[in-house]
Parts: C-alpha cells; structure tokens; sequence
C-alpha cells in the first residue's frame, strides 16, 4: 500500500509551494514547538525512541539513543548540536531538497533536538557545491529569528538556541561526523580517532552529537503527531517514513518519501516509472548510496527496502540513494568509477586507506579491459578485505564494499572480460 | 588502576594507560611508526593494531585507552593479517632502495618488514613518487620514502613549537612539507631525524657517510650549551661522524640542540695540533719542551700576583682544577672563569645554579625569563618549558628585547631590569614561580645589581621557599658552571679579569677562555693560549698549548643545574694535542710544583674533594632555599635594555665557527646582509 499523502511529513518536497516561512507555517511547520519544547528534554528523547527512528545519515544508528549519550549535568562546557548537511554520497540527494524546498522542518528539527540534547547552539555544515540551498537555508534561518522563533526565548519556549550555517569546501571525508567537526574547527578534514566519541568530546572539546540534516528534519512532526505513528510505518526496528533517492536507468528518477521497508521492486516500478525496457532488462541495483554493495536483479526482485532486508544480503540502506543499472551497463566499469571516487576522496590519514585505495583503484581500471589475470581478482578481493576495518573511519569499508558486491555477484563477467581481452591479444599477436 | 589481560598475562596498568602500554607492561613488543611516547596520539599507522575481546574490528592499541577486565590479543591470525596489510600497503609505494638510504639498518620499517613482510609483491602498478622538498642545510629529505606517520609534523607542532610541517593533500597524493618551501626554523629540527620513522627525513652533513655498523659509539654529554644533554658520538677511525642523543629523562628527555648534534666537523678545522711559540714577534711550531720552557721562563721571574687565570666556555673540570691548583703553587690568587664578564655570584652556589632543575621545571607554575633568549641559550631546556606550558595554567613573563619568540605565549614586560617588578603579583599567587636569569644579562656593568635585584623578586615572590627553589641562573655553555662549582674566582686579594686584563697581570693563562676580545688584553701581557681551535684568541697568544675538545678526552662536564657528569673519549686528539690537565700536570712537574694527581682516578677523587658536586656524577642535590639572603647588592640596576648574549645560535662557540655544516646554517638562518638595492 502506498504512503498516502497526508502521511508525507516532507510536503514541499518537489518545491510546488515556496519555502518562506509563512508557506511553511500553512503545511504545519512551527506548529506548537514551544508545547512541544515544554514536555521537557526526556519526555522528548523518550518519544523519538518510541518512534524507532534511526539515522538517516548512513549508519543507521537509532536516534533517541544518541541523543541520551549527551550529558544531561553541564561541566562546565556548552553542548553542540551539528547537523550534517555535507550531502555528498552518490546518488543521494535527498538532504538538497529538504533544504531548498522545505527548510523550515530542519530549522524547527534543530529546535527541538537542540533542547532535548541541552545544545546552547547548532551548526548546519553544508557541502560547498550546495550554495543556492545554503543561500535558502540562510534565509530561513533569517526569517526564523525575525520571527522570534530562533535566538533569545526561541519560538516562546523560554529556550535559547543559536543556529549557524558553515560552508564546506567539498571534500566527502567531511560527512564523516569527526571529519566534520575537524573542519567545522578549521583544521584539515580528517577523521579523529574514537573513543572519545562527540558526545563526550566534540565540536571545541564540548559534548557534540551529529545528525543528518533528514533525521533532524523529521523530528518535529513525529513529536507533532507521536511516535507511534512513525513506528506504524515498516517493519519493527525499521520504522518510518523515508526519502529514496531513485536515479539511474529508470523511466522517472525522482526523490520520493515512501514508507521503509517497501519492497525494492515497487519502489522503483510505482514511484520512478519502472526500469527502463521493464523490470526484466534489469541487470543490478546499487540501494543505498555508492557505499553499498550492489544487488543482482535476483535479489532486487523480492528484498525490502530497510536496514535489516539489506543487511541480510550483505548491502545496506544507507542513504537510499537507489542506483538502478539495466543491462546496457558495463558494471565492472560503474564499480571502477566508484574506486576511482574513493580513492580521491581518501584523507590520507591511515595507511590502509591511502595506499590501498589506489591500488584498488588501479586494479579495477584493469579489470575493466580485462587487462588482468584471472587470479588478480583473488588479489583484489584479499586487498578490499586487508582495507576494511582497519582504519580510522568508515570511508574505507564504503569504498572496498562496492568491489566486494561486484566479485561476489560478477565473478563469471570480469572472468570472460579476462578471457577475451586475453583471446583478443592472441589474437593480435598471431596476425 | 586497571586490570588487563594480554595474551594471558594479567597486568595492572593505570586507567586512562593505552592498550599499548597495557602490552608493553606484558611484555610484548607491538610494532608501531606513528606512535611515539613523547608525542600526541595519530592512530594512522594502524600497524598497532590488537583484537580485544568483544571489539568487532581489530583496533589501534596506541590510542585506545584500556578498561578494567579487557582481554587483549596480541598474536591472532586477525592481527597477523591485519599487520601483513598494513606493511604490504606502506611498502607499495615505498622505494625499495634500501642499498642507498642512510636510514638502512636503523629504519623502523625495515625492521618490521623481517616481521610482518612478504617475499615478493602483489602489488603490479605504477609506484608513486613525490618531489623532495629542501627544509635547510641540516636535514636531507627523500619524501618518496616517506610513510605519512606525521611525526615530524606533531614534533615540530608540539616539542619544537615551531608549526611549520604539515600534511598537504590527500589520500595518496598527501605530502609532508612546509606548503611554501623554507628552512626549518627550529633548533630542535635534528631531532626529526631521530624519530623519522624511515629514510625520508635523514642528516644532511651524514649522508653516504657510513652505516650504523660501522661505528664505534660512545656515550658523552653535550658541550655546547649548558643543558648537557646526555649524547652518543659515533666516530669511525680518527673522525666524528654524528652525534645523536641518548634518554636521559631528568635531563633531555631524548632531544639535543642542532648546535650540539651538528657542529662536530668543526673538530677536524682550525685545531690547534702542536704547540706554538711566539718569536720575533711571530708565532712559530715549537715542541712540548720548548713551549713550557719559554712558560716556565716567564713565570719563574714573577711574583704570584703577576700571574692570572682564565678558565672559559669549553674548559672540563678536570683541567680548571689543575690550573687552579698551579696557580696555587705559584701564590696567585688571580683567577677568573667569567670570561663574558658576568657579575656572577659565586660565594653560594644556588646563586650561580638552576636551583629548580630541569626536571623540576614541570612543576613550577608561573615563570619569568630575565634578558634571557631560552630557546637559543639552551633549546631542549626550553622545550621542557614549552611542555609545562601546555599542560596549561603556566604565565610566562619575560624580560628583555622585543621580538624574541620563545614557541610559547610569554608576556612582555619591558626591555629591561625596571619591568622585571610587573611579573611580581602574578609570581606572588602561584605555588611554585621560578625565575630563569640569563648568564648574558649580568654582563653589563651593573650586572651584580642585576643579579641581586632578581634574587629579591625571587624572594618577594615566595619563590625561595624550604622546599622550592624557584631562582635559576642559566649557563651558557658546557664549561662555566663547573669552574664556579670549583671555585675558579679571585681569591683573597686576588684580581677578576676586567683588573687582569687592564695590566693587572704580566702573564695570563688563558684556558678555553674566548669569551672576550683578545684586544682588550693589555699590551705587554704574556699569554699563554690553552685550548682546541684557533679562534681570535689564540692568534694574541704568546705560547699556545695545543687541547683537546670534548669528544677527545674523559673529561667531566657540569650543567647549569649542578649536575656533573662524564664526557668519554671518542676519537684521540689531533696530532701533538693533549688532555688539558694532562698538559697543566706535565708543566707542574717541569717547574718543580708537581701536582698531586697523575692519573685520572687520582684527579677525579681531588676534584670530588673540592666540591660535593663531583661526588655524585649524574645526580643534582635538588634542595630548597635555606638560606634568603641575597648576593652583594652594588646599587640599583639601571634601566638600560638588555642585550642577549649569542647573536647567531649556529656560531657561538670556537667548535661552531670552525664548522662548516654551522656556517651553512648561519648564512641560513642568521643576520641577513642588506640587500644591494636597499
């Protein structure tokens, strides 16, 4: 059953009405946010956690809890909250529109979760390349304090919060939420070292908890409307509602927000027009961001779209930033643009990482012309395997994953691109 | 305390200790390049890595801190595997050139690659190679060799004070450089050299010199400033090929000064190799006989208040001794070992000392620096003050001119000795202030006043207390303390060198002593030159008695803490040259006033006699203040401003500026000449 209508809590998502805030108070933004702060912090994080809402970031990490990490007695330092607007994954661009068409519900999200973790202020940390949406955001926000619903006694709560937008320069290692809070700093964007974990040790040395922009954005009408409403959505431990990102060789790609755990194949077929040629010119789907290993067309068939569905096949939800790849697609050569990404987007910083992924890298731009041996796809898989968990962060583990889908789903393919490219140098040897 | 088992061995480690600690306290030897005990945590490497129990990943012993009950495993197949990793990926863009890097049979990473290496490579592309980048004369770089550890980087940022490496780049593309390329400006940068876990930071005056293996090493202390940093001289026949510097925790940790650790081929230049006689007006090569025979001419037909001494910067105890003890002999009184004119105070020692001692800089907190530049007087001491700095709550106040950086944040007070008064409410409100008097701001004529002035705000403040001293006189180099520990002053009646110099003496025996200029010895004063180098003294010498340096002789060294301690024999003298006492004992015997010691054991029991410093070799008797009352006072100081004693760090002493390596870093470094244009 598709989610109805009155159930999106994003209703500007494709941008038919303005941004502004007297549009965002029509569709129900800034709607009794001081009742709301007035149930007092527990009573706020209790509710998130009764909605079972889990970052939207990635990792999947159950929301409410995180926000129970923060500490509840000052020491003496402030509290930060940071949102990660550092959107850079690919194939997501769900946090984008949030911001350009409905920043309202992330602003009043910063509200509410700024209060309940005791934040005296939140940063926005936005991807450079996003600068209309951060000329947006800063407007909303403008519009925000001018209406007394930021600042000193925000939106009449008795509650001060401040909220900053910082601009980015673009590097993906700064969705890292350590990475982030690095450059938020001014220093070079590499991941620190846990534990400490922010919320001990954050932003300044403070008590910090990252959120993606879409985790805080959703937290305002959960607590509008409770949390069991939310949890009604998907399966246990999976609830909610959700923005997919659907792109790739679809007939529609769009954004849409959709209940979790649908089923990968009415996902694509009800919301982006189907695959293109239909659902059997499907060759793979890449679900959640280009992190996640990718699933054969086998597996697309019946798995859900949620954390726990994903895991059981060895990928993940990530982002949900879906990747549908029909059979025109030369998947080793997809995976191999993927390498090429990490490995530049690599910090440097752990020797698995750095040296590794140009290895990677390399190996797959020769798998792509079969230029190989058929061993070498042994090595390849040994070195993913040699990377992954062995850093500092996780852009490692993100980056090997998707070699990983393609050797265990691919195998057979990159052995007869080994074979021809083989047959063809013969071949050329002989005449 | 926390209980940690490691490969089933059950340790007590302190909470908050790494897991690393936790292995080493086990016994077990984790391989690790990032890591370093003295600097902050990287966690890059990852070839620390253990599996703890219940841990999904292995994780990075050096910077995960332990937990009461944790099991830890340091030989699984996990952490083999992950170590082999780690290795392979450092060695595929690694140059294997192993033959020809300096760093080859001390290299960390050649090390573990016998450990965790494989026999061949996987590894089939195209390797990266990186420019190399020129960071000054003194340190060579291959960056290709380079394993983007970042110690260099938190060395320079944390111990050096001076942030000018870092990370440019990313992912396999990051550098180590200074971004714009320039020379170090640290005088710790040697010590990079040190903790460069590979080839791509070595030593530029020893590349293609020698292997480690070659080289019979031997462990002596530092002279050229008065730190004494505890050092290791590796030589191979007749020559020094480098110096590097040994742990000594209460004394240098494990850094020493650029000047220390690189001057050393100014041993082999401008020695003094044979003895020399002035005839004619000219000085001409003489035997041992014919120099102490025109000595001994001399001396013979003058009465003891005639005769002066004059013990200088490099001069051992040992020798300083023996010449006291000759003058003695003859009846003179007349002996100085200030030869920079310091209106040192020698009648107590804890005014000429750093009472506080090094390692007690740690727990002082609050400091002012009288006309005293630390970070060139002695850089590794000014590290240990840059240390207790960041550990925070530590004012530093400082005296003397403007633009000085200390790598710390130091409050200006004034230029001179009428500020030093602005610091006295911030040294009243803390436990333990110190107050750090340099050597060079009692040359000025009112430097007695000086000296006493700073000795009263030592006492206003609360810094002589019974169980802390906090009044500290830095020494400038390796030989001034121990000749005031030996009491190397005028005695009753006796003349200081400003009355010596002026025609107070008829013959002067100068040993070590080129710390003032040879024209202001009056005319007509014989001058008898002891020492190593033919620096502007020796040429107004009359008879020149050729020294040995400090790596040439077992010879004992005293910094400015007190501390005595052994400086051992490396490589012989050049040609005629001889051990100082030695030479000051066989021209004794010659005149008939034979001293009485003839062999090392015999002297170093007459010294331990004439002071308790040399009783205890090593050590520093560290006591509070018993006694406050103050040196002399003559009069109050004048507000002039102070000057700092050394100009140009890298030639400061005659080791120094025979030195080539030093006169590369001075042209560097030092006073620019004015451009033609301007």
């Amino acid at each position: 059953m598709a989610l109805s209508d009155k159930d999106r809590i994003f209703q500007n998502l494709y941008g038919t009405q303005p941004w502004n805030l007297p549009a965002a108070r029509m569709r129900g933004n800034w709607d009794g946010t001081a009742a709301i702060l007035a149930r007092g912090r527990d009573a706020i994080i209790e509710e998130v956690k009764n909605s079972g809402l889990r970052g939207r970031g990635g990792a999947g990490f159950p929301t409410g809890m995180k926000w129970s990490f923060m500490p509840k007695q000052s020491d003496g330092r402030p509290s930060y909250l940071v949102v990660n607007a550092d959107e850079s994954e690919p194939g997501t661009c769900k946090d984008r529109d949030i911001i350009r068409h409905d920043p309202h519900t992330l602003i009043e999200g910063c509200l509410i979760a700024g209060f309940a973790m005791g934040a005296i202020a939140g940063y926005i940390y936005i991807r450079g390349e996003y600068y209309n949406e951060s000329v947006i955001l800063e407007a909303a926000i403008a519009e925000a304090y001018e209406a007394g619903l930021l600042g000193k006694n925000a939106a009449g709560s008795g509650y001060d919060f401040d909220l900053y937008v910082h601009r980015g320069a673009g590097a993906y290692i700064c969705g890292e939420e350590t990475a982030l809070i690095e450059s938020l700093e001014g220093k070079k964007g590499m991941p620190r070292l846990k534990p400490p974990f922010p919320a001990a040790v954050g932003l300044y040395g403070c008590p910090t908890t990252v959120n993606n922009v879409e985790t805080i954005a959703v937290v305002p009408e959960i607590l509008r409307r409770g949390g069991e409403w939310f949890a009604a959505f998907g399966r246990p431990k999976n609830s909610g509602t959700k923005i997919f990102c659907i792109q790739g060789h679809v007939n529609k790609p769009c954004n849409v927000e959709a209940e979790m755990s649908i089923p990968m194949r009415e996902l694509i077929e009800r919301y982006a027009g189907g695959v293109r040629g239909g659902w059997d010119n499907l060759l793979c789907v890449i679900p959640g961001g280009s992190s996640t290993p990718l699933l054969p067309k086998h597996i697309c068939d019946d798995v859900l779209m949620d954390f726990d569905a994903l895991r059981e096949h060895r990928s993940g939800l990530g982002t949900a930033g879906v990747i549908v790849m029909d059979k025109s697609t030369d998947v080793i050569k997809a995976i191999a643009r993927l390498s090429a990404f990490y490995k530049h987007e690599s910090c440097g910083q752990c020797t698995p990482c750095r040296e590794g992924m140009g290895w990677v890298k390399r190996m797959m731009d020769r798998m792509v012309t079969g230029d190989a041996e058929v061993e070498e796809i042994d090595v390849l898989e040994n070195v993913t395997r040699r990377i992954e968990g062995h850093t500092i962060c996780a852009l490692a583990d993100g980056g090997v994953w998707p070699v990983q889908g393609l050797i265990r789903h691919f195998r057979p393919l990159m052995e007869e691109r080994i074979a021809a490219f083989k047959a063809r140098s013969t071949r050329l040897a002989a005449e | 305390m926390a209980k940690v088992t490691v490969d089933g061995i059950e340790v007590e480690v302190p909470n908050g200790a790494s897991v690393l600690q936790a292995c080493e306290a086990a016994g077990k030897e984790i391989p690790r390049f990032c890591y370093h005990e003295r600097l902050s945590v990287a966690g890059n490497c990852r070839m620390c890595l253990v599996e703890v129990e219940r841990a999904p990943k292995p994780v990075a012993s050096c910077a995960f801190p332990v937990a009461d009950g944790m099991k830890v495993f340091t030989d699984t197949p996990v952490v083999r595997n992950a170590r082999r990793g780690v290795m392979e990926f450092l060695l595929i863009n690694h140059p294997l050139d192993c033959p020809i890097c300096d760093q080859g049979g001390e290299c960390d990473l050649q090390d573990q690659a016998y450990a965790y290496g494989h026999d061949k490579s996987r590894y089939g592309e195209p390797k990266r190679a990186v420019k190399d980048k020129d960071i000054g004369p003194l340190i060579k770089t291959v960056m290709t060799r380079c394993i983007q550890c970042t110690r260099c980087v938190r060395f320079a940022a944390e111990v050096a004070g001076t942030p000018e490496l870092g990370g440019t780049n990313r992912g396999e593309n990051m550098e180590i450089g200074t971004y714009v390329e320039k020379a170090l400006t640290s005088e710790l940068s040697g010590n990079l050299i040190d903790i460069c876990p590979v080839g791509a930071l070595t030593s530029r005056p020893y590349a293609f010199v020698s292997r480690p293996w070659e080289l019979s090493k031997t462990e002596s202390v530092d002279v050229l400033d008065a730190v004494g940093a505890n050092i290791r001289v590796d030589a191979r026949g007749p020559e020094v090929l480098r110096i590097i510097p040994r742990i000594n925790e209460v004394v240098n940790e494990e850094w020493m000064a650029d000047r220390g650790r690189f001057s050393f081929d100014g041993l082999k230049r401008r020695r003094l190799d044979r003895p020399w006689v002035k005839r004619d007006g000219k000085l001409v090569a003489a035997t041992w006989p014919e120099a102490f025979a025109a000595i001994a001419a001399k001396l013979s037909a003058l009465p003891g208040d005639r005769i002066g001494a004059v013990a200088g910067a490099l001069a051992d105890a040992e020798s300083t001794l023996a010449l006291k003890d000759l003058m003695a002999a003859y009846g003179s009184a007349n002996l100085d070992c200030r030869d920079d004119f310091a209106a040192i105070d020698a009648s107590r020692p804890d005014f000429h000392r750093f009472n506080t001692t090094i390692a007690g800089i740690d727990e002082a907190d609050a400091l002012l620096i009288i006309g005293s530049d630390v970070r060139r007087e002695a850089p590794v001491l000014n590290a240990r003050i840059r240390k207790r700095w960041a550990a925070g709550k530590f004012p530093v106040g400082f005296v003397g001119p403007r633009g000085v950086d200390l790598t710390y944040p130091a409050q200006h007070l004034g230029e001179g000795p009428g500020a030093m008064g602005a610091f006295a409410e911030t040294l009243k409100a803390a436990k333990k202030p110190m107050i750090i008097l340099g050597r060079g701001a009692l040359t000025r004529p009112d430097g007695a006043a000086v000296l006493a002035a700073a000795w009263a705000l030592a006492d206003q403040a609360g810094a002589l207390a019974p169980d802390w001293h906090g009044f500290n006189l830095l020494h400038l180099f390796g030989g001034q303390a121990g000749a005031l520990e030996l009491g190397f002053v005028p005695g009753a009646g006796g003349k200081d060198l400003a009355a010596m110099l002026a025609g107070g003496v008829d013959a002067l025996w100068l040993l070590n002593a080129d710390g003032f200029d040879p024209a202001r010895i009056a005319a007509g004063t014989f001058v008898i030159y002891q020492g190593h180098h033919g620096d502007a003294m020796a040429s107004r010498a009359d008879v020149i008695l050729p020294g040995a340096a400090y790596t040439e002789k077992d010879a004992t060294w005293v910094n400015t803490e007190g501390r005595a301690q052994r400086g051992r024999l490396a490589i012989f003298p050049p040609g005629e040259a001889r051990e100082d006492w030695r030479i000051i004992r066989a021209f004794s015997e010659g005149v008939g006033k034979a001293l009485p010691y003839d062999d090392t054991g015999a002297i170093r029991a007459r010294l331990a006699q004439a002071s308790p410093v040399f009783a205890r070799v090593g050590e520093v008797a560290r006591s509070g203040c018993a006694d406050t009352s103050g040196p002399a006072a003559k009069g109050k100081p004048s507000d002039a401003p102070f000057a700092l004693p050394i100009e140009v760090y890298h030639q400061a002493d005659v080791i120094s500026r025979a030195s080539d390596t030093m006169a590369q870093c001075a042209a560097v470094y030092g006073p620019q000449p004015a451009l033609a244009a301007e």
